[in-house]
């Protein structure tokens, strides 16, 4: 099986401010959706991304936020294992980033020392 | 009944065979434990030690039924055990020769080999042999039989009756894992500071597979199956009752052992047969170990790792529980998935979709367990019937018989059968 990484990417929504109960429902909605990924065996691992972060560009020029210029922040990656792209693509199914207007990008992974 | 407190205040109105029988399983491991440490693995000390032990414990025997009890049995047992190993130290020239002169090195040249059987040297000695047996060079299956033989003083037998094998397999086992220890001359010691925690997982991956032995065993004897779960246990409680080991894991694991053991006398049935969690008789679950089970749950809710016995002790703890409500479940299937996140096992992956579908109903269920593909394990052709069934009968009649032709046991045979005759009523 190879393995793929999987970035999930959603708008910024400046008025973003959920209540405690749709947080807690939001994380119980990714917790079933890895949690299916990893009952079939196939997560390789993952990290959810917090909203602390810099930019640092050419000649040592530092942006504030992980979303300086950009429409879309990443909200997180997870690395799962499949044998194509297209078994990949079935694993992105149902996760929750998509009922908030966000987006699945799948890409495959070259192990550094091949 | 599951006791964790042996009680030896009875002793006065045992009889001699009674009370052998019970300082056996008291004392023989802190005897041994002395010895080993006292020899070392190297030139067969652990063989050395088995031998001394099992000859103090066969003296007793044969003198007490002759002559009675003596006044204090342990320090009999105690004293005995010491003038042998002088004896066995003096006859044997190879000792002498090799062992003898690491043991001065190591005792600051003084004349006489000590015996201590102090409080303190059994404890230590105990503790550091729970960790010479369990280590990784050793294949997990000889190190609980190795801890079997030596922390908890299973005969031979017993052990082969638990794994069902015969003997000689034990014996070979248990020879070889001895010889690893003497190849790779391994030190009876403490581990250091800096590896306590790793060492420390593999002591408890040993004590979760030897209960897991006690309580999904195949043995017919019951019996037998509860001493494994018990002994156990004991090992996590000597680790809790030493300040260097009582971490939050340890604690995570003895508060899961204690939730489990609770529902011991409600899992089977008078013929030995097993009753599922649904049908179980709840006034049959222990509340005392329940209890305890919190007690240790709380113990273990410190520091900053989640292990998997955290989680699987949580997921025992919302078991134990005698509210039906979809939060439990709700909870338990939380901890499925986070469990899954940790470490993917198929019997995790297929008592997580169980909990799915009593969270998010058999449909959805069905759409998840079907991605599972366990085609070789029967539990999952049993799920897919338990999900089948009341939504399409003849599926979850085809599941339950292809469950059945792959069940091993004869319990398994027996509930799968069971389910079969209700649905084709």
């Amino acid at each position: 099986m190879k393995e793929f990484l999987m970035i999930f990417r959603s708008e910024i929504n400046e008025s973003f401010g959920p209540t405690p109960e749709q947080t807690q429902g939001n994380i119980q909605d990714w917790m079933d959706w890895m949690g299916g990924i990893a009952a079939q065996g196939k997560m390789s691992g993952g990290s959810r991304l917090s909203f602390e972060g810099k930019t640092l560009k050419p000649n040592n020029v530092i942006a504030d936020g992980p979303y300086a210029e950009v429409k879309e922040i990443i909200g997180g990656t997870i690395v799962v294992k499949a044998n194509n792209i297209d078994e990949a693509m079935k694993l992105a199914e149902g996760c929750p980033i998509l009922s908030h207007g966000g987006n699945v990008e799948v890409r495959s992974i070259i192990p550094v020392n091949s | 009944m599951l006791r964790l407190d042996l009680s030896y205040q009875l002793i006065v109105n045992l009889n001699e065979k009674e009370l052998i029988t019970q300082l056996f399983k008291t004392e023989y491991r802190k005897i041994i434990s002395v010895l080993c440490k006292l020899f070392g693995p190297a030139m067969s000390g652990i063989e050395i030690a088995e031998d001394i032990t099992n000859d103090t414990f066969l003296l007793a025997s044969e003198t007490w039924g002759l002559k009675g009890i003596p006044e204090n049995p342990t320090a009999w047992l105690y004293a005995v055990a010491k003038n042998k190993t002088k004896d066995y130290l003096k006859r044997n020239k190879i000792v002498e020769e090799k062992i003898i002169p690491s043991l001065k090195h190591n005792q600051n040249q003084t004349e006489e080999i000590e015996v201590d059987l102090s409080n303190k040297n059994i404890t230590d000695s105990q503790l550091q042999m729970i960790f010479t047996i369990c280590n990784p060079i050793i294949p997990t299956e000889a190190q609980i039989g190795l801890a079997l033989r030596i922390l908890c003083g299973f005969g031979i037998e017993e052990i082969a009756e638990a794994f069902l094998t015969n003997k000689e397999t034990i014996n070979k086992r248990l020879f070889r894992a001895k010889e690893k220890l003497r190849t790779a001359n391994i030190k009876i010691e403490f581990p250091t500071e800096n590896d306590i925690n790793t060492r420390l997982e593999t002591v408890l991956t040993t004590l979760y597979l030897l209960f897991n032995e006690g309580y999904h065993s195949n043995t017919h004897k019951t019996h037998l199956r509860k001493e494994l779960c018990l002994e156990a246990m004991r090992l996590n409680y000597f680790l809790i009752e030493n300040e260097v080991t009582n971490k939050p894991i340890v604690n995570a694991l003895m508060s899961l052992m204690c939730f489990h053991s609770s529902r011991f006398e409600a899992r089977t049935n008078q013929i030995g047969e097993p009753v599922l969690y649904d049908q179980q008789d709840k006034n049959l679950w222990n509340e005392e170990l329940i209890a305890k089970g919190n007690f240790y749950l709380i113990q273990s809710a410190q520091g900053h790792k989640l292990s998997k016995y955290h989680l699987e002790a949580n997921i025992a703890y919302w078991h134990s529980s005698k509210i039906e409500n979809p939060q439990k479940w709700e909870n338990i299937l939380q901890a499925y998935n986070q469990l899954l996140l940790i470490e993917y096992s198929p019997i995790t992956a297929l008592n997580r979709t169980y909990a799915l579908a009593k969270v998010k109903g058999k449909q959805i269920a069905i759409i998840e367990a079907e991605k599972l593909n366990l085609l070789s394990n029967h539990f999952y052709f049993s799920l897919l019937g338990y999900l089948h069934t009341d939504i399409d009968n003849v599926k979850a009649i085809s599941y339950f018989e292809i469950a059945q032709k792959k069940a091993k046991s004869d319990n398994d045979k027996s509930l799968l059968n069971k389910k079969l005759k209700d649905l084709k009523k």
